[in-house]
């Protein structure tokens, strides 16, 4: 029998049901895997002795025959999602020791469907960050070296660390967060699968707001089928989240069960064509079409004309929006407080010492761009580019059934690379982007290893709620790819 | 668009954000940067273009004036950084009050 670490969760599902393996031994196994695997820092709070007894509650309730979907399977939890009783810090020394009193939509989902939590792993600073890097409790390695190569590579962001615990099989699922990318590049990066659903399938309530018009929570796992699953589990309507979807729903998982895609037309946008993309992933893009194609898709050619107008307008609407959302932390109500002599300079010395570099670069970007006299010029335009990217969407959907394109622009790069210039770092995620400012749902899907070994995904873009043919189309990439790397070592 | 020091310390002090005097002309210089690569949106002719606020083109839902939740001031204290003082410490769940230092003289 193979390593309980090794099986994905629709293989741990079925042992259970088996009683091939308990959901305490389950939990075991992997927790063993937290401690063997710590140097890669891929968690801020380990929380063994709630998913022991999380576990024992599992079995008991496997043993009335009450199973949840996800019951007795172990996940990792981005720190970003407050967990009643478990420190949450969003990566940020801000909010070290804060113990939130209430637990957030999408984890009482999860619970409610039998899971088991691990843990609750490291990110960027309040999500923002593309490589891990910003995060006040230190980077996270990705488990991927190139080959001969022993240099840290990072994991992507802002979801490194819960893209980082299932490449590493610390965990066979995990929750991300997606605002420009965040669960789409980190999962290309580790060489796993990473789904952002449609703006609103998953409540955000109690998820640490950053960009609230952008941000959406979404699984990360080893196959498509498994980040099915535990959307089905996450996702439904929330009327605690006023942007959360009144809509019922579908079975996704047998969406992911079902490659077949024959007759979708799966459109390629020219603009996506850009300078910068690693030759090889221009190269595994047109493989990847082949493949669809193989299986019966039809390439469409379809234009997206704003595409390169994404990246600069979400980082006028993202950091503006950011900037009001950190309004929160003053040191009053909850995180840490650094005092003053009096109530404003309690303030200032509290967010000043409290926010890292990139997250202060970012609220001073937004404070500007919604101050007296340049809105309009800033974040009106912002909003209205916003509108015309969301436009280019609607008529290439018209076209096709789903949009292929790159999830990254490069492999992993090292620890501290495209540190100097925000920008440079900016631009990985101008794939990811653009559909996050439509609200679109995409998924990243292992493709391939490049020259040095590590591992490239492709995106699939889908329309507003139609997950399920993101999923079908995900599916059938995931098949006819054949990804089967595994990081040395793990 | 190029910010200078000035406008750094301006615009941290809108965020009450306190910056040292020797990070704001490194500041000033890496947000310049930001805003000559923003600037590239003034190509895009946005005349009569609806701005965009949010994807979701649902009406904000409505519901009945009612309290529906409430009696929990313990948890709501409960991670105050300056401690918290309870009007009733024998039943926190009574209310209490979020400590800052002295604003009126």
């Amino acid at each position: 029998m193979a390593a309980l670490t090794d099986l994905t969760i629709a293989q741990l599902s079925a042992t259970l049901a088996k009683k091939e393996a308990s959901a305490v031994e389950v939990a075991d196994a992997h927790l063993k895997k937290l401690d063997e695997h710590r140097a890669l820092n891929a968690f801020i709070t380990e929380t063994p002795d709630k998913a022991r007894e999380m576990a024992r509650a599992s079995d008991d309730r496997r043993a009335r025959g009450e199973a949840g979907l996800l019951e007795g399977v172990p996940l990792a939890i981005k720190d970003l999602f407050c967990t009643e009783g478990v420190q949450t810090t969003a990566g940020s020394q801000i909010l070290k020791g804060f113990v939130p009193q209430y637990e957030s939509t999408v984890t009482a989902n999860l619970w409610k469907s039998g899971a088991v939590m691990v843990g609750k792993t490291n990110l960027d600073e309040f999500a923002m960050g593309s490589s891990n890097m910003t995060s006040h409790f230190g980077g996270v390695e990705n488990p991927w070296k190139r080959k001969g190569d022993n240099r840290k590579l990072v994991p992507g962001g802002s979801s490194g660390g819960s893209a980082a615990a299932v490449a590493a099989y610390m965990v066979p699922g995990s929750t991300g967060t997606d605002t420009g990318g965040s669960i789409r590049q980190p999962a290309a990066f580790c060489g796993i699968v990473g789904l952002k659903p449609t703006y609103g399938r998953c409540s955000r309530w109690g998820v640490v707001a950053f960009a609230s018009s952008l941000d959406q929570p979404g699984p990360f796992a080893r196959t498509v089928e498994d980040t099915a699953l535990m959307l089905q589990a996450m996702s439904g309507h929330d009327p605690k989240d006023s942007t959360s979807a009144p809509l019922p729903v579908p079975d996704f998982a047998a969406a992911a069960r079902d490659p077949g895609i024959k007759g979708m037309k799966v459109g390629i946008p020219k603009e996506y064509r850009v300078d910068g993309t690693s030759e090889e992933i221009v190269a595994l893009w047109a493989r990847g079409m082949d493949m669809l194609k193989a299986a019966g898709a039809e390439p469409v050619e379809v234009s997206l004309p704003h595409t390169k107008y994404a990246l600069p307008a979400y980082y006028i609407v993202a950091p503006a929006e950011c900037s009001s959302n950190l309004a929160r932390y003053d040191g009053v109500r909850f995180g840490q407080r650094v005092p003053g002599k009096d109530l404003t300079e309690l303030y200032e010395n509290t967010r000043g010492a409290g926010f890292g570099k990139e997250t202060r670069r970012r609220i001073l970007i937004g404070t500007y761009v919604l101050s007296a006299g340049y809105y309009d010029a800033y974040y009106k335009k912002a909003q209205q580019i916003r509108a015309l990217i969301a436009r280019d969407f609607k008529e290439a959907f018209e076209k096709c059934d789903v949009l292929l394109t790159p999830t990254a622009p490069t492999a992993a790069f090292a620890a501290g690379d495209k540190m100097d210039d925000p920008v440079t770092m900016y631009l990985n995620d101008m794939f990811t982007i653009p559909a996050s400012m439509a609200g679109l749902p995409g998924i990243s899907v292992p493709a391939g290893l490049d020259k040095d070994g590590l591992p490239l995904g492709l995106q699939l873009i889908g329309r507003a709620f139609d997950e399920e043919t993101l999923l079908r189309g995900a599916a059938a990439l995931e098949k006819a790819a054949a990804f089967v790397g595994r990081p040395a070592g793990y | 668009m190029s910010l200078d020091k000035d406008t750094v310390a301006r615009i941290a002090r809108l965020a009450r954000l306190k910056v040292p005097d020797e990070e704001l002309a490194p500041l000033a210089g890496e947000l310049s940067g930001i805003f000559a690569w923003i600037e590239q949106l003034n190509e895009v002719d946005t005349k009569n273009v609806e701005p965009m606020s949010s994807v979701s083109d649902v009406t904000l839902p409505m519901r009945a004036d009612k309290v529906t939740d409430g009696g929990v001031a313990a948890k709501v204290l409960a991670n105050a950084p300056g401690g918290a003082v309870y009007v009733d410490p024998s039943d926190k769940n009574a209310g209490g009050f979020f400590t800052v230092p002295k604003v009126l003289e």
